[in-house]
């Protein structure tokens, strides 16, 4: 059974210059114990479908399901309780950390506020288990986030999403500000508890090949809408969006062998505050037409079971 | 002599001296930059990347930071006077004779900053004015260096837009009225005004998207092979250095580990960090279960082990890496490894 249930959300904005679209008509769900990769360019709405997902953004419409009961409509003290079983990994270990609390106070803090240690001993013991968890010496307990590099301060954050043993976490690009050696560190972390805890991710990047490494499905975005969503093995076989193909293309490969043609899109991704009622890639894609001016595809299934695509175009532009 | 070298690095050692402490954040590193060529400069967060860069542009903030020896030539011409160190708190004539030789130094450098030389920042945001028209800021550099008229001037300015991709209608528009990339390539415009026969580049492309970068990086490379600009390419992603750069030296500690050609470093890698850099890069074309990431951290740069920097993460040490620093040594023609182990990899 699905963990998380995703219907037709949507999150918008209201700005001075009009209604922004953060998050449009997003539909998706995740099996207990996967990951699903989102991936797409900065403002494109992945943080704050993540932060929708657990209502710290209220969404403007749609439902959310989790565990099979809807958490969208309900009040916060019904809620208290099914968001300890669902947690959040932050982008920045910089600025999401309280520069003015000790490492074993950061991860003290969620048990404190749920209550879940019995006493000042019961609480040393968790927090010490969380730290070995995670990979972090207990001698550093009474050391603050900048004596850290960001590395281990990814760790106290780790850490604390794990502190009340969830079952869901979102990660909003919990890699993307470390370099590359301890970034592979904690890709591992992640995985490793993922396999021992049989937690749920959603996984936020922008980096494809992170996504690839870490997802059992992947969906793509593109200015709050899925464009793409499939199994990852079948997206990186069988690309179908031109958007995909070409952010697939425009990642830079290590290596001097087998280099992939680029597709290069021009200009840059449009304005997301009141978007025409049209395919949103419409003007950077090198496949456009008229009726992708005029009108909006929907999400189908493609031939393929399971792989979804907005495109007019899917069985014209499969690759050979 | 240094022949046709656009830049020549000697032994260069930069300290950040604090009253705590000595970081000693580049040691001992020397390199080449000849016309047309793009050189990578590959490390971690720390590694002394940017310091290199600020130390040839003559931007280093002193205090902190002191060149303690070595020398930067940049077309034949040496900036780095070493002469004069005080060496005590109170030996002020030592101090005079310094405070004299900067403030030459300095006098030099503004006649070539960004005519001969330029850099280019991470951060595109960060770099332009924000209160002066971007048209502006690109009339700004070529008055400084070049003596020609306000229409004149302002022609170029235009010209150097349109040849990175902005319609000269946007002259008089300022810098948050364009996007990251644009912004990006409002720098590069700056950069090449005076056509430098080098370019410095400190991450230009770190904080941009991928499709954004692939076509900021498109365009560096033609303006890079049309004007013969050589550049040196500072960044953190080995992928960028495969798309874009001729050479590339990889750097760790303030040390140079290795260094070489794109096929030395790519195919037949031989320092152990730069494998390691590899193996912890999650690939797109192959499937692995596992990352192989390396263990540990950076040395403290203000506590430098004697002997080998990277020992305590490498998976091939031994005792003799114990014993005192390796040298660069050459492997093949061009190809340079700091490992005492560099030699007997070589048979294979």
């Amino acid at each position: 059974m699905a963990l998380l249930e995703v219907k037709n959300l949507k999150k918008h904005f209201d700005t001075p210059s009009g209604r922004l679209h953060a998050v449009d008509d997003v539909t998706f769900s995740i099996e207990k114990g996967k990951t699903l990769g989102v991936v797409g360019e900065s403002g494109c709405g992945k943080s704050t479908l993540g932060k929708t997902l657990i209502r710290m953004e209220e969404a403007t419409d749609g439902e959310v399901f989790f565990d099979g009961k809807e958490i969208t409509g309900i009040t916060a003290r019904e809620y208290k309780p099914i968001r300890m079983r669902m947690q959040m990994i932050f982008q920045d270990p910089y600025s999401s950390l309280d520069p003015r609390m000790s490492v074993s106070a950061l991860i003290a803090e969620p048990i404190k506020t749920y209550r879940l240690a019995k006493s000042k001993k019961e609480l040393d013991d968790m927090v010490f288990e969380l730290m070995d968890t995670v990979g972090l010496a207990r001698r550093l307990a009474g050391v603050y986030p900048h004596e850290l590099d960001g590395g281990r301060r990814q760790r106290i954050g780790i850490a604390r999403a794990l502190s009340l043993n969830p079952e869901f976490i979102v990660c909003d690009e919990p890699v993307s500000a470390l370099d590359v050696s301890i970034q592979a560190q904690i890709l591992n972390l992640l995985m490793d508890l993922q396999q021992d805890k049989g937690l749920t991710y959603i996984f936020i990047t922008h980096d494809m090949s992170v996504v690839k490494h870490i997802s059992d499905e992947i969906c793509v975005m593109y200015l709050g809408q899925v464009v793409e969503f499939c199994k990852v093995s079948e997206l990186f076989r069988n690309t179908l969006h031109p958007y995909s193909m070409a952010l697939l293309s425009a990642i830079p490969t290590p290596s001097l062998r087998n280099r992939r043609k680029q597709i290069l899109l021009q200009g840059e991704i449009a304005s997301p505050i009141n978007p025409k009622k049209c395919c949103r890639f419409a003007k950077r894609c090198p496949h456009a037409t008229e009726q992708c001016h005029e009108n909006e595809p929907s999400l189908k299934e493609s031939s393929v079971k399971g792989h979804f695509v907005k495109c007019f175009y899917t069985e014209q532009l499969k690759q050979p | 002599m240094s022949g046709n070298k656009i830049l020549e690095v000697r032994d260069l050692v930069v300290h950040y001296e604090t009253d705590e402490a000595v970081t000693e954040a580049v040691n001992n590193v020397s390199f080449d930059v000849v016309p047309g060529e793009i050189l990578g400069i590959v490390g971690e967060t720390g590694a002394g990347k940017t310091t290199i860069g600020l130390s040839i542009m003559g931007l280093l903030p002193k205090p902190p930071s002191h060149v303690i020896q070595g020398s930067i030539r940049i077309n034949g011409k040496e900036f780095i006077d070493t002469r004069y160190e005080p060496k005590s708190f109170f030996n002020l004539a030592a101090k005079r004779m310094r405070k004299k030789t900067d403030r030459h130094i300095e006098k030099v450098y503004r006649t070539i900053r960004g005519k001969t030389i330029t850099m280019m920042f991470q951060d595109p945001m960060t770099a332009l004015n924000p209160v002066m028209y971007v048209g502006d800021q690109i009339v700004e550099v070529i008055k400084i260096h070049e003596n020609v008229s306000a229409a004149e001037a302002h022609k170029r300015a235009c010209d150097m837009l349109e040849m990175v991709g902005i319609s000269a209608s946007r002259f008089k528009e300022y810098p948050h009225q364009f996007s990251g990339g644009m912004k990006q390539r409002v720098v590069i415009a700056i950069a090449l005004a005076c056509r430098p026969d080098l370019i410095i580049a400190d991450e230009p492309t770190t904080a941009l998207d991928v499709t954004i970068q692939a076509q900021v990086l498109k365009m560096m490379k033609e303006l890079q092979e049309s004007l013969g600009t050589a550049m040196m390419f500072i960044t953190h992603d080995f992928g960028v250095v495969a798309e874009i750069c001729s050479k590339c030296m990889v750097v760790y500690a303030g040390e140079i580990v290795e260094s070489g050609t794109l096929e030395h470093i790519f195919e037949n890698t031989r320092h152990p960090y730069t494998k390691g850099l590899f193996n912890s890069l999650p690939n797109l074309d192959e499937d692995a279960d596992r990352l192989k990431p390396i263990l540990g951290l950076m040395p403290n740069p203000m506590d430098l082990p004697g002997y080998c920097s990277f020992y305590d993460r490498c998976e091939e040490r031994c005792d003799r890496c114990k014993e005192k620093n390796p040298k660069l040594i050459e492997v093949e023609p061009g190809h340079l490894v700091r490992c005492v182990h560099a030699k007997a990899m070589g048979v294979e």
